[in-house]
């Protein structure tokens, strides 16, 4: 059984031993050879595992079948007693019984509906691993009774907490789409939503399921372009793919042609007649012409390129390939070299990436050869190439030829005539020919060369070269009479009838040249008429009705005699040219009228066959495309479009306004009230954005908003949709350029991925959102307000409102909660001094913690430093000089500030480790005049970030941190403190933490996570009268005394 | 994307198949085996195929094709790249890709299968994320779940690296003992041609590395010249703009192995050549021929050449060879007529020679052209280029690792035409 099984089926497939019932399974192995051994006996035995109760069974029974699955074999009929385990709690059961369903649900439609209400509950799991295979298994299953219970889960899926979840969600449209092309127009709401997501993750799944459901909605696009273009460096290297491909079709519908000038030109050209001079000359003419109307390329078209130019250093040849194809299409031709060297270094890949580049290679050094000419030797042919890759670099060679490297390239075929693979030789000699024909000085020494290879042993590079000869010397047909003499001598020994063929067709078309021979051949050929192929006797023909015009003398006889025995030759297309050659040639006594004409048809000059590049017609298609490999137009395939004549409103992309906040530091002061008003009248929730560029933000809350809408109910999300289409148009209208470059839009995404997994657990939302959406349009007005001076860091601060358990979790309903302590709560964060004006003479510096997530790295405490030049000269040069860190520390700096003019203000934003500890952060802040050494420490309350937490996880937590790890102190209470909001406002002045949602009047809870290492910091506040007891739970217990103390110190201040 | 997977061994048994859309009946394959009938041999079967109403794209590797089947427009590098990836998951689960060894762990192939593609498209491909999501057989593993009962295969939590910036890293690393080994692989492709003189050379470099360092170290390698490399590319990890303005290679690295970066120098550079071949092959009408080769080191700027093999495809016609080696052995292959001369280290004391006869089955014509000889050689401790790296530095962590680089030079695709 071993070797047996070895041989034909897996090794696992072998029974377990421990099962008890060995003997009867050794019979049963179900992927065994034996297929005669009962069918009925086998399942029975995998049935009776997968009842068992014991999962070691059932995981050895789905293992075997799984076995049978991958090896094609058929298990439908186990199905029911798999579809029952779907419950199983183990995950490896559980993860082979959803391969299973997969792929028989399809098959079992009824039986499939049994486990799709496990999928909805596993939807609603807080492991977003498991939320997600749920999702996936669920969308896989093809039975179209359930679409309407797919879309619902993708709608959920969309708006999950967990970019991976949305990722499996863009990846179910398409399933969905496949199974009811009906839902289109509501999946294309879903893609829309996922394109606006900032992920970069989600960004290759989102565009991918745009091209499959809705490739024709470009417009959908115009507000993501830009965010796509800054993402595009980090997506993972498929989506990147995607996208790149999708954005140069963008690129073709949005924006003018960059090469217009020169276009017209390199398109009446023909191209084999282009050398290098006329190429410079008319890059030249170009130049003029660019002179007369310059040609301004549109921001964004610039934004794509240049983010796209480092992905030609990926690792990923389909990437490279992608930017390639990315720059040939729509890049101004001068930029296109610059891919050359990354698609030369493809070649090195293995042999079926180099096919594909290389065909397209060879498409491109049909229309421009100058690109890849310096690497001409990386296209020289190895003995080891497989065939199809030796002809593809035998077509980029010719292609490649020009006078100058004619020579190194005839040389380098010659080696390739001798090769031992003889359809490779016979396609070096076309490639001679071709190149023969284009290069005219070289025509001669190619000819010489053929001529020599007619003397060849191998009757098919024989045949070729006289195919190729004929060709040619069609082409030029004045001089060569010796080689026309010298084919005509070699009809006897060559056998080919395409060769022969050739011979007799140059022989009758230039006959007057070899006046002698002529008649000769047509002599022998008669003579050998009978045994000839199709092929020749048709060239006989042609030879003897020529050289009867011409020489009728002494040809008329044999003429006849050749169409006496044509008029029965077996074939008809032969009868039939007999028949119609005699009467032209030899009319009766009624003469026909053509025949006077004879000569002229028969004799007429002919035009030379054009020998151009079988990859010519290819760049129809768009490089990098299956279509253009194959040549065809492929299921699926976008038509690349034309440019169009004149670009687009380029206003469509405008997204919000956004200001780089160093720029305008006079501003900063007057317009911080306004918003923080503005700000904090909706008060952010936890997993919004930090605020580097805040405008975006207002547009991404709203946004969030109208998330939790949906999920509330159905009412809801109309009165949102509203609100954010308004939102949308009125952002519209205003129009400023995004300008955040793409090291802010990575690091908002690190903070977003960062807040994000903590609360992955419930779905935690702001509660105060609720007051936001009694009014959206009021809400709307004002965040609008804001987009002209939306610069300022420091104000935004994280503050969670109260969290409450998601609705679809199914928890304490959310109007049983406290409302919100923190709507009014704004902290204004505290501003220390760092530089005074007097010691820094002249230059002060303040800073302010800015509780938000720093956008250098996750692990800093961001802070903000505003200069002031006080003095009464211009400080120039403002840069962060010599850092005296303690181990475990790290600093970010800023980039130099040019200058501060007197009685100005700048803003900064630097980002400091502090590795947990209170320890100063020294470092030297130098000016072009002077430096000067400055220390920040920051108080225990802001190397804390806050991290949301439900009430029971937050009391498990607590239990935890006991013993040591708890501090506890009383404090007495004022009057009017002792109410909700003015506790909640101390424990946010003194520390960055979230309040906890709970029932307890009494007792204020308060979460938070150390900066560096992520520790747990929980506070509570237990309110009896006017006394009340603080408690700090924190492992580090250092962290958890400061915390304590600095806590007492505030309440008894305020 | 991808619709189906088959995988096929060589005697054209389809063993494996995976549906991520609608499922494929394996008959689809009768138009890749037309395909491979057509071929002379296993690389020459065109690498995509048309059918009616599919696509096939396949790749050759370890004796087994993997044949994708699409149904509409993609672009085929991203599926030829993907397939890659597939064989290079395998391989580094398992350690080898072959059909035993696909066989052998069925349930975790089709798992990795399961995970690395969702409706066609890539989900997880980072091989430490998925080894954190399905773990890779492991003896030990293997005994304990049989004798608990349990099984720890697969995972139920996502890993975090598919979530964080840095997904190719896992979160967690320990090891006792801290090392980060680099690897400078130049391997020189070159066309020789009869006299001697070179037509062509290029260079292509790898750093392979072997990193085990705990935590989250970001480490940062320059070279004495770094300008040497003028087109390379690099592994995700490694942060483009740091290069390009100040050319370090700086990075937080996956742990384990991994290729940090390749390069390649052009035709339009010198490159040494460390052998050259002295040949005389000539075959004379009736008798057969005569075959004498010599090697010897060129430019090998005082290193040993090592691991020398010659391989030399005579033409079909050539019935048997007798040879006389002064050093190595060698065989001769009479149905594919390969002969592999082993020679070993070159002694440039006494060159190696290898001369005798050669016999040409009777009646048939005498070769037009000199078979292409390919050669095979190392020589360590050196790169061709010149590279060289100059310092590592660590952030980040504050142990001290153990850091160690190796430069090696061997021959690429180097052939010498006789």
């Amino acid at each position: 059984m071993a070797g047996n099984g070895f041989q034909s089926s897996y090794a696992n497939d072998k029974p377990p031993s421990s099962t008890g019932s060995g003997e009867a399974e050794m019979s049963t192995d179900p992927a065994s050879s034996s297929f005669f051994t009962s069918d009925f006996k086998r399942h029975e035995d995998l049935k009776t595992m997968l009842d068992s109760n014991k999962d070691a069974q059932k995981l050895e029974a789905m293992k075997r079948i799984v076995g049978m699955v991958a090896k094609g074999k058929d298990a439908s009929e186990l199905f029911p007693a798999v579809v029952k385990n779907v419950v199983a709690k183990n995950l490896e059961i559980k993860k082979l019984v959803y391969v299973y369903l997969t792929r028989y649900a399809e098959e079992q439609q009824d039986l499939a509906l049994l486990s799709i209400s496990t999928f909805q509950r596993a939807l609603r799991d807080p492991n977003q691993l498991i939320r997600a295979s749920a999702l996936r298994v669920l969308s896989s299953i093809r039975v179209s009774v359930i679409t309407p219970i797919m879309m619902l889960a993708i709608k959920e899926a969309v708006m999950d907490m967990s970019p991976y979840v949305r990722k499996t969600a863009a990846h179910a449209i398409p399933k969905l789409y496949s199974l009811d092309p009906e839902t289109k127009e509501q999946l294309i709401e879903v893609i829309e939503r996922l394109l606006g997501d900032k992920t970069t993750l989600v960004a290759g799944s989102a565009i991918q399921a745009f091209e499959e459901v809705c490739p024709e909605r470009i417009d959908l696009i115009h507000k993501n372009y830009r965010k796509l273009c800054n993402l595009l460096v980090d997506v993972e290297e498929w989506g990147q793919v995607v996208i790149i491909n999708m954005l140069t079709r963008y690129c073709r519908t949005q924006f003018v042609n960059p090469n217009l000038d020169d276009m017209g030109e390199e398109e009446d050209k023909p191209f084999y007649e282009d050398s290098e001079k006329e190429d410079s000359e008319e890059e030249k003419e170009d130049d003029m012409k660019n002179k007369k109307a310059p040609y301004i390329m549109d921001p964004d078209h610039r934004l794509l390129l240049r983010q796209a130019k480092p992905l030609l250093n990926s690792r990923n040849a389909a990437v490279v390939m992608a930017v390639g194809q990315l720059y040939h299409h729509c890049a101004p031709k001068a930029e296109t070299g610059v891919m050359s060297k990354a698609l030369i270094r493809l070649l090195r890949s293995q042999k079926e990436i180099q096919y594909v580049v290389l065909s397209n290679v060879a498409t491109m050094t049909s229309r421009r050869k100058g690109m890849f000419e310096p690497y001409l030797k990386s296209f020289y042919i190895r003995s080891s190439d497989p065939l199809h890759i030796k002809l593809l670099k035998l077509e980029i060679l010719t292609n490649l030829a020009t006078e100058t490297n004619i020579s190194t390239i005839l040389r380098e075929f010659q080696t390739y005539v001798t090769s031992p693979d003889k359809d490779f030789a016979a396609a070096t000699i076309q490639a001679i020919g071709r190149s023969a024909s284009s290069i005219a000085e070289v025509t001669d020494t190619c000819l010489n060369g053929l001529v020599h290879l007619m003397s060849n042993r191998d009757e098919s590079v024989v045949a070729e070269s006289v195919v190729v000869i004929k060709k040619l010397l069609q082409m030029r047909p004045s001089e060569h009479k010796d080689i026309i003499v010298h084919m005509a001598k070699m009809v006897d020994k060559i056998t080919v009838p395409m060769a022969r063929a050739s011979i007799l067709w140059l022989i009758g078309e230039y006959s007057e040249r070899v006046p002698k021979i002529a008649p000769d051949v047509l002599r022998k050929m008669a003579k050998t008429f009978i045994t000839e192929e199709d092929i020749v006797k048709l060239q006989i023909l042609n030879l003897a009705a020529k050289l009867c015009i011409t020489n009728p003398k002494q040809c008329k006889l044999l003429c006849q005699y050749v169409f006496n025995l044509a008029k029965y030759d077996q074939n008809y297309d032969i009868r039939d040219r007999s028949r119609f050659l005699r009467q032209l040639i030899l009319p009766g006594e009624n003469g026909s009228v053509l025949a006077k004409y004879a000569k002229k048809i028969f004799l007429s000059t002919k035009p030379a066959p054009v020998l151009a590049s079988k990859f010519k017609d290819r760049d129809l298609y768009q490089l990098g495309t299956l279509s253009h490999l194959l040549n065809i137009k492929c299921h699926g395939y976008q038509e690349l479009p034309e440019w169009p004549e004149s670009a687009p409103d380029s206003s469509v992309r405008n997204v919000e306004v956004v200001m780089p906040w160093v720029e305008k530091p006079q501003h900063s002061q007057q317009k911080k009230k306004k918003e923080s008003k503005s700000f904090y009248s909706e008060s952010e929730s936890s997993e919004e954005e930090e605020s580097s560029n805040s405008s975006d933000d207002n547009d991404d809350s709203s946004d969030e908003n109208s998330d939790s809408d949906a999920e509330n109910s159905d009412s809801d999300k109309q009165s949102s949709k509203k609100q954010s289409s308004s939102e949308d148009s009125s952002s519209d209208s205003d129009s400023d350029s995004d300008s955040s470059d793409s090291s802010e839009e990575d690091s908002s995404d690190d903070s977003d991925k960062v807040i994000k997994k903590p609360a992955a657990k419930p779905e935690v939302k702001s509660k105060s959102k609720k007051v936001v959406e009694t009014k959206p349009k009021s809400n709307a007005d004002l965040l609008l307000d804001l987009d002209d001076s939306n610069f300022n860091i420091s104000s935004v601060i994280i503050v969670g409102g109260v969290a409450s358990n998601d609705t679809s979790t199914g928890a304490t309903p959310a109007g049983n909660m406290l409302t919100p302590t923190l709507a009014s709560g704004i902290i204004e964060s505290k501003s220390y001094e760092l530089l005074n004006r007097i010691t820094g003479s002249g230059l002060s510096i303040n800073y302010k913690f800015t509780r938000t997530v720093s956008v250098f790295s996750p692990k800093m405490v961001s802070i903000e430093l505003m200069f002031t030049n006080s003095g009464d000269e211009p400080l120039t040069n403002i840069k962060l000089g010599e850092k005296k860190l303690q181990t475990g520390m790290e600093i970010q700096e800023f980039s130099e500030i040019g200058s501060i003019a007197p009685g100005m203000r700048s803003t900064v934003l630097i980002g400091i480790n502090f590795n947990d500890t209170t320890q100063p952060a020294k470092f030297d802040i130098c000016t072009a005049q002077q430096k000067h050494s400055v220390s920040i420490s920051a108080p225990v309350g802001e190397i804390i970030q806050p991290y949301s937490l439900i009430d029971s996880e937050f009391t498990s937590q607590q239990g935890k941190l006991s013993g040591m790890n708890e501090n506890s102190g009383k404090i007495t209470l004022t009057k009017d403190n002792q109410d909700a909001k003015s506790i909640c406002m101390c424990v946010h002045s003194v520390a960055n933490v979230i309040q906890v949602p709970g029932s307890n009047e009494n007792v204020y809870r308060f979460s938070g996570k150390t900066v560096a290492s992520g520790t747990l910091v929980l506070i509570s506040v237990t309110v009896n009268d006017s006394s009340a007891k603080l408690t700090v739970n924190c492992e580090k217990m250092v962290i958890g005394t400061m915390l304590l103390k600095d806590l007492k110190n505030y309440f008894e201040s305020v | 994307m991808i619709h189906s997977l088959f995988v096929i061994n060589n005697t054209g048994d389809v063993f494996m198949e995976k549906h991520w859309k609608s499922v494929i009946n394996k008959s689809i394959c009768d138009y890749f085996f037309e395909a491979q009938g057509k071929a002379t041999n296993p690389e020459d079967v065109c690498p995509v195929i048309n059918t009616p109403h599919h696509y096939l794209i396949n790749i050759y590797r370890n004796n087994l094709y993997f044949v994708a089947v699409v149904t509409t427009e993609v672009p085929p590098l991203f599926v030829l790249e993907f397939l890659h990836r597939i064989c290079d998951t395998f391989e580094d689960y398992f350690n080898e890709c072959n059909e035993s060894t696909l066989k052998e762990h069925y349930v975790i192939v089709y798992e990795i299968l399961d995970e690395m593609l969702d409706n066609g498209f890539p989900l997880a491909v980072e091989s430490n994320v998925l080894k954190e999501l399905i773990k890779p057989p492991n003896f030990l593993r293997t005994i304990t779940d049989t004798v608990t009962g349990k099984s720890t295969g697969v995972s139920g939590i996502l890993p975090t690296g598919q979530l964080s910036n840095i997904p190719w890293r896992r979160t967690g690393v320990k090891y006792a003992n801290n090392e980060a080994y680099f690897d400078i692989i130049e391997e020189i492709d070159a066309i020789i041609d009869k006299s001697g003189t070179t037509v062509t050379a290029e260079t292509q470099g790898y750093i392979d590395c072997l990193i085990k360092l705990s935590g989250m170290p970001d480490l940062s390698l320059t070279f004495v010249n770094a300008r040497l490399l003028d087109d390379v590319s690099f592994h995700p990890c490694v942060r483009f703009k740091r290069w390009e303005n100040e050319k370090i290679l700086s990075f937080v690295p996956p742990d384990g192995h991994f290729r940090l970066m390749s390069y390649h120098i052009g035709a339009q550079n010198m490159v040494a050549i460390p052998v050259y071949l002295r040949h005389t092959i000539n075959y004379r009408e009736g008798s057969g021929g005569r075959f004498d080769v010599t090697v010897g080191p060129k430019q090998t700027m005082g290193k040993t050449v090592e691991n020398v093999i010659l391989e030399v495809p005579f033409p079909k016609n050539v019935l048997n060879v007798t040879l006389t080696p002064n050093q190595g052995k060698y065989s001769f292959d009479p149905v594919s007529k390969f002969m592999t001369w082993d020679v070993g280290k070159i002694d440039t004391t006494k060159l190696p020679n290898i001369r005798g006869n050669i016999s040409l089955q009777t009646g048939s014509p005498i070769p037009d052209s000199n078979p292409v000889i390919n050669v095979q050689f190392t020589i360590s401790q050196m790169a061709v280029s010149g590279i060289k790296v100059n310092r590592l530095d660590m952030y980040g962590e504050k142990y001290k690792p153990f850091k160690g680089v190796k430069y090696i030079t061997r021959a690429g695709k180097f052939q010498v035409r006789t």
